[in-house]
């Protein structure tokens, strides 16, 4: 580890934090609906898609409408991915995805997830991209921030029967947040060298002075709302890796910013909400707390590198396997932890190739529920289940009935909150397991050992938490990966919100208590630490026994001599 | 059933008998009821299973055998703890019942005679039914006097043995079943059916027989039950990995994590500490009517509370004589004593008592003096002697007996004693006016503390008085109390107590009289005085049988310490499981990766004793925790970011670094008799 490397992550942070303050703001301005610079654009859109944004919906109505929209989505990008062969833009005549294929492909865009399980390059056409993926991208972000959206309103009054009209969310988040932050960034991008354009490939005349095609195409923007919408499916296999999607050193810190910096700014916004901005940067500081150290953890293992190649002289500054040398160590694990921390998933380097530990921190991350600070939105409402059940189990120490934000947790919260955090749980656990009981799942592993087992760990924890990120090394185009994965990511998302805007919509309606000063405080450091604690116990220990047969073993065993 | 009569923690003939109660508790039917410790009896079932299988295929089983016994200890030690705290209910709800009468009644056939009755069996009367009562019966059930004055011992449900008064109409015309007619009759409506008494309510309270979970208990419960399965799936999928990792593992060892992971010690101690809730509130002589009503209390934060008898001592006192000018303040002590020899009031005493004591006059009345009584007429009072008058009485009634103008310093101290909403008198010696007396409401001493010690927990505190605005106010500001209502009525006291609850406030009051039970029903906590009537005591959700009003006070305070038991208990339960992981998961991967031993931080000896030890430390941290179950956390009115980063550090911190040291400690003794090691 260096200063320089310190110096790094502490910028990042800085650059994030210092934005989710006035960004928080704003986006509390757009929930609010005091932000109307496009309004002709938005009344229009309200007129062509016949929707009155005015209705006032119920947790019901929101989230059947949210449901709704996911379902006609996954359909229509089934339906592309399925017949993108007669489709416009698609010059190399790729053919149509396989069924399974297009299934998890389907569930994984409309899920924010964008777990690839096919090969960019080859398995999809510039208009898929586009016309599919590019705009499920931007909804399926702008369905997770309008959950959150609808959460946030139930604490702002009492005996509420509303959360706010989806429709007129999903507009104003696409319109005034997504859309214009993305657009700047793209030009960033196609400034830094990245391309935007509807050619899909050019001749590259290769020093054996033979020609082979180089895949191009719209890849600027695409890569704007990969980070920004906390998406991670990148336009080329090896993600942002590719000197396209990310040209250089400033692109990845960009892009790196444009991850976290929608999460960050969702606690604030809360904070605006419910006009107490104490209890929107508690929640903040507990995820950048736990990002901070996944952070700094990450790139301390792999400054330190590993034992056997130091040993045999042919590692010397840490361990640069599957690493760009234009961002270098630090850039690289900071990159891949934020991807990680939030639902993104998107890659400037090969986890697989990490340190165990290296690898164990994005993982981890993962099974904590994305929360540090999640994807855009469901970050949000996922740290609320868990400040709900910080509240709940060490609020009673205080004498009173648990109450967060003058709501009180009662049986029908805890149950709900409980169903969410089983949901994943099992998903992650019965999933990994099971597949690696069966000859197919045992086939898709390229690695023996506990990395193997690391491998089929990390892919279904990122189906499930609909992060996306592939450690690599898993061949997940299999029909038990397919369809499993696919399930996992669909249940991942829609099992664990739904159960969440139930609570949203039970909390609502209830009176909001004065807060006294035997009330338990839920602003402050004492708070966060809790927070910090309940997440770890709660989102983590389940995961300890599986983890400690994947990448833990495997790290006393590279340091015992031995490696997979 | 006397406030003093305390049960020793760990009374012998309760353990005994819980001893009993454990296994009679390990009834699958019953334990499912807990989802935790119902889950550690079917492993332990299977482990035993396992074990005996073992015996029978002369495999090793030792190991199997001994997990299997601590982890039925681990349920046992749940179930014992239950059935401690319902024997000391039971203790108590023995002395109740044999206050419950079977006897004959006297059932009136015609309401309006009272000759002619029927002899029936008490159980047999049924709501609406009218009985006769005579002195030496045993009232037979609970009920309402329509007819008759008569003094009742109601020391079997109260434990206060002098007699009360009861009669028709009025605030003091409930009777309850069980108690003891001393003098005269009475008529009675029956207002309750058998088995529904008062006393029988009671009786299945503090027993804990018809304990229904509270919405919190069950909340907590969902949450426990939650983690089972959690922690259930982690387990399970284990075999998977372990398949793929080249590890078997025995039903023993995932056994064991399981357990031990599971939140086992606040599932065995949950419904203990909740029947102690219940226990404490009557040991205080509180009976709720539901466990809902005691956590209800834990939240309040209005307190209404009646002026006279909680706040100040419900007699005005004697605080100050002012003399009028040319008369010095030991004359004027001096007369007052002589007006007030004869007046027996509370009042009057209060005037003599104050003298004495300030000006060190003797009490001693005079051969000749001649008591003039009060009377309505003059509204004055005194005694003459030595031919001397004294006189003293309301202030309009002296002057206008005097028939002059008074001196302006009189008037000024007459103004001064009613804005501090005192009582002026007036006392005068042979027609002429010697100064005034200041009589007080005496405001208790500590309440203005106790108050401040509400503030800081966030409760505020509202006297209630039938006063004037102004005395009312300045008495408020005396006792420290956050608001007042004055002048109140059974309606201006219902509309306060909507106003508040709708500014998001939990309220609790406590009251008497029929007129207090609109109010008593709207609060959320109602505590009706024992001595009140049938329709109080319906309304409200608490009745103190004591019928002391302060009492309020308390009961917020073992609310609240009923909710600290279950959340610091919760937070150390799952604080353990970290020390459990570093014990259980080297020993359960050693033969895969022997490299994981670096995890064994404890350095425990072997794996087998590793994990035998968290299965012990998990057993036995239930037993230990048993006293502070039933006693309960104490609440420390300090403000809830305190009062939560001391229980943090305690139970949250502690509950870590606890089981290392158990767990080590437990290795150690293994050890030293080289048990598995």
């Amino acid at each position: 580890m260096t200063i320089y490397g310190l110096f790094y992550i502490a910028l990042v942070f800085a650059l994030v934090l210092g934005a989710a303050f006035p960004l928080g703001r704003y986006i509390a301005a757009i929930f609010e609906g005091r932000v109307t610079w496009l309004r002709p654009l938005e009344t229009g859109i309200y007129r062509l898609a016949g929707v009155d944004a005015t209705r006032q919906m119920g947790w019901q109505s929101y989230a059947i409408a949210l449901l709704l929209l996911s379902v006609i989505h996954f359909a229509l990008l089934y339906a592309i991915l399925r017949l993108q062969y007669y489709l416009p833009f698609n010059p190399l005549h790729i053919a149509g995805m396989s069924p399974r294929l297009a299934f998890n492909t389907a569930a994984s865009f409309t899920t924010n997830t964008n777990w690839q399980a096919y090969t960019p390059e080859q398995q999809i056409s510039n208009g898929a991209q586009m016309l599919g993926l590019c705009v499920h991208m931007f909804l399926s972000a702008a369905a997770g921030i309008a959950a959150a959206a609808a959460v946030m309103r139930a604490f702002t009054g009492r005996g509420l029967k509303t959360l706010g009209n989806f429709y007129a969310d999903l507009t104003r988040i696409t319109l005034y947040l997504l859309i214009p932050i993305a657009l700047i960034a793209a030009t960033l991008l196609v400034l830094a060298g990245s391309p935007q354009t509807f050619v899909q490939a050019v001749p590259l005349h290769t020093l054996q002075s033979g020609t082979q095609p180089l895949a191009i195409g719209p890849v600027a923007l695409q890569e704007a709302i990969k980070e920004l919408g906390t998406n991670g499916g990148g336009f080329f296999n090896a993600n942002s890796a590719h000197p396209f999607e990310n040209p250089n050193a400033w692109t990845n810190l960009l892009e790196t910013w444009l991850i976290l910096v929608i999460g960050f700014s969702m606690p604030i916004a809360f904070g605006h909400m419910v006009k107490d901005k104490a209890q929107g940067r508690t929640l903040m500081a507990a995820m950048a707390i736990i990002l901070a150290l996944g952070c700094v953890g990450a790139y301390a293992a792999e400054a330190a590198g590993n034992p056997q190649q130091i040993a045999a002289g042919v590692q010397a500054s840490g361990n640069w396997e599957g690493k760009e040398v234009r961002f270098g160590i630090p850039a690289s694990t900071t990159f891949n932890v934020s991807a990680t921390g939030t639902s993104t998933g998107a890659v400037d380097s090969f986890t697989d190739s990490y340190t165990p530990l290296g690898g164990a921190i994005p993982m981890f991350l993962m099974q904590l529920g994305e929360v540090t600070p999640g994807g855009v939105g469901s970050g949000f409402y996922t740290i609320i289940v868990f400040a709900l059940l910080s509240v709940f189990i060490a609020g009673l120490m205080v004498g009173r009935t648990p109450e967060y934000l003058g709501k009180k947790v009662q049986a029908k919260e805890i149950k709900l909150a409980m169903l969410a955090v089983l949901v994943l749980t099992a998903l992650i656990l019965c999933g990994a397991s099971l597949s690696l009981m069966t000859k197919s799942g045992l086939g898709s592993l390229e690695n023996a050992g506990p990395h193997g087992l690391s491998e089929m760990l990390y892919g279904w924890t990122s189906a499930t938490e609909n992060n996306g990120s592939a450690f690599a090394g898993l061949s997940a185009n299999t029909p038990l990966l397919d369809y499993g994965l696919g399930t996992a990511m669909l249940f991942g998302r829609f099992a664990f919100m739904i159960p969440i805007l139930a609570i949203a919509g039970s909390l609502a309606s209830k009176p909001k208590l004065n807060e006294i000063s035997g009330t338990f405080p839920t602003s402050g450091p004492l708070f966060t630490f809790l927070l910090i604690g309940v997440i770890i116990i709660l989102g983590g220990l389940q995961f300890m026994p599986a983890d400690t047969l994947g990448p833990i073993a495997e790290h006393f065993l590279l340091y015992a001599g031995k490696s997979f | 059933m006397s406030k003093a009569e305390t049960i020793s923690l760990f009374d012998a003939g309760i353990i005994r008998r819980a001893a009993l109660d454990s296994l009679a508790k390990l009834n699958p039917v019953t334990l499912a009821r807990n989802p935790v410790i119902f889950v550690t009896e079917i492993v332990a079932a299977l482990v035993t299973a396992t074990g005996i299988g073992a015996l029978f295929t002369h495999r090793p089983a030792s190991f199997s055998i001994t997990i299997a016994i601590w982890l039925w200890l681990t349920v046992i030690f749940a179930t014992f703890a239950e059935a401690v705290a319902e024997g000391r209910g039971r203790a108590r709800a023995e002395s109740l019942r044999r206050a419950r009468s079977d006897t004959m009644s006297k059932l009136l056939v015609d309401p309006r005679d009272r000759v002619i009755f029927k002899p029936t069996p008490a159980p047999d009367l049924r709501c609406g039914d009218v009985v006769l009562v005579e002195a030496g019966d045993l009232i037979p059930s609970d009920g309402e006097v329509i007819e008759g004055v008569a003094s009742v011992n109601e020391s079997a449900v109260t434990g206060e043995s002098a007699p009360v008064v009861r009669e028709a109409g009025g605030d003091r015309s409930a009777v309850t079943g069980g108690t003891h007619l001393v003098s005269d009759w009475l008529v009675v409506r029956i207002t309750a059916d058998a088995g529904s008494t008062f006393l029988d309510r009671m009786i299945a309270l503090v027993e804990g027989a018809q304990r229904r979970k509270t919405p919190n208990e069950i909340a907590l419960n969902i949450l426990l039950a939650g983690l089972t399965i959690v922690f259930l799936i982690a387990v399970v999928t284990l075999v998977g990995f372990g398949q793929y990792s080249g590890t078997h593992f025995s039903i023993p060892v995932l056994a064991a994590l399981l357990v031990c992971l599971i939140p086992t010690t606040i599932g065995g101690l949950l419904s203990a500490i909740g029947i102690a809730g219940m226990d404490r509130l009557v040991r205080f002589n509180v009976v709720a009517t539901s466990g809902r009503a005691v956590e209800a209390a834990g939240d309040v934060d209005a307190l209404l509370l009646d002026k006279t008898g909680t706040i100040t001592f419900g007699n005005r006192m004697a605080a100050g004589f002012y003399p009028v000018p040319g008369v010095n303040e030991r004359a004027l002590a001096q007369a007052c004593v002589m007006a007030s020899l004869g007046d027996d009031t509370p009042e009057g005493r209060s005037i003599l008592s104050f003298a004495r004591d300030r000006y060190g006059i003797s009490l001693a009345t005079p051969n000749d003096a001649a008591i003039i009584p009060f009377s309505a007429n003059t509204r004055m009072s005194g005694v003459d002697t030595g031919g001397k008058s004294y006189r003293k009485g309301a202030v309009d009634s002296v002057l206008a007996a005097l028939g002059v103008a008074p001196d302006p310093a009189f008037t000024e101290s007459i103004a001064r004693i009613a804005r501090a909403g005192s009582t002026p008198l007036a006392v005068t010696a042979d027609g002429k006016l010697l100064g005034a007396i200041e009589l007080k409401d005496i405001v208790k001493p500590g309440i203005k503390e106790r108050f401040a010690a509400l503030r800081a927990m966030g409760i505020r505190t509202v006297m209630v008085t039938g006063d004037n605005r102004i005395t009312a106010a300045a008495i408020a500001a005396e006792a420290g109390v956050d608001d007042y209502i004055a002048e109140a009525n059974p309606q201006n006291k219902l509309d306060y107590i909507r106003k508040v609850q709708s500014e998001g406030r939990l309220v609790a009051m406590c009251g008497d009289g029929t007129n207090d039970a609109p109010a008593l029903a709207q609060a959320d906590v109602g505590v009706a005085m024992q001595t009140g009537t049938q329709a109080a005591r319906e309304a409200g959700n608490m009745v103190d049988l004591d019928s002391d009003p302060t009492k309020l006070i308390e009961i917020v305070e073992i609310g609240k310490q009923l909710l600290i038991t279950r959340g610091a208990l919760t937070t150390f339960s799952i604080a353990n499981d970290i020390a459990k992981y570093f014990a259980i998961l080297p020993a359960i991967f050693i033969t895969t990766y022997p490299q994981l031993g670096a995890l064994n931080i404890m350095r425990l000896n072997t794996p087998q004793s590793a994990i035998l030890s968290a299965v012990i430390f998990n057993a036995l941290i239930i037993v230990v925790l048993v006293p502070l179950a039933l006693r309960g956390v104490k609440f420390r009115p300090i403000g809830a970011a305190a009062l939560l980063k001391r229980n943090l550090l305690i139970y949250g911190l502690g509950g870590m670094i606890t089981p290392f040291i158990g767990i080590k400690l437990i290795d150690m003794l293994l050890g030293l008799f080289h048990v598995f090691s």
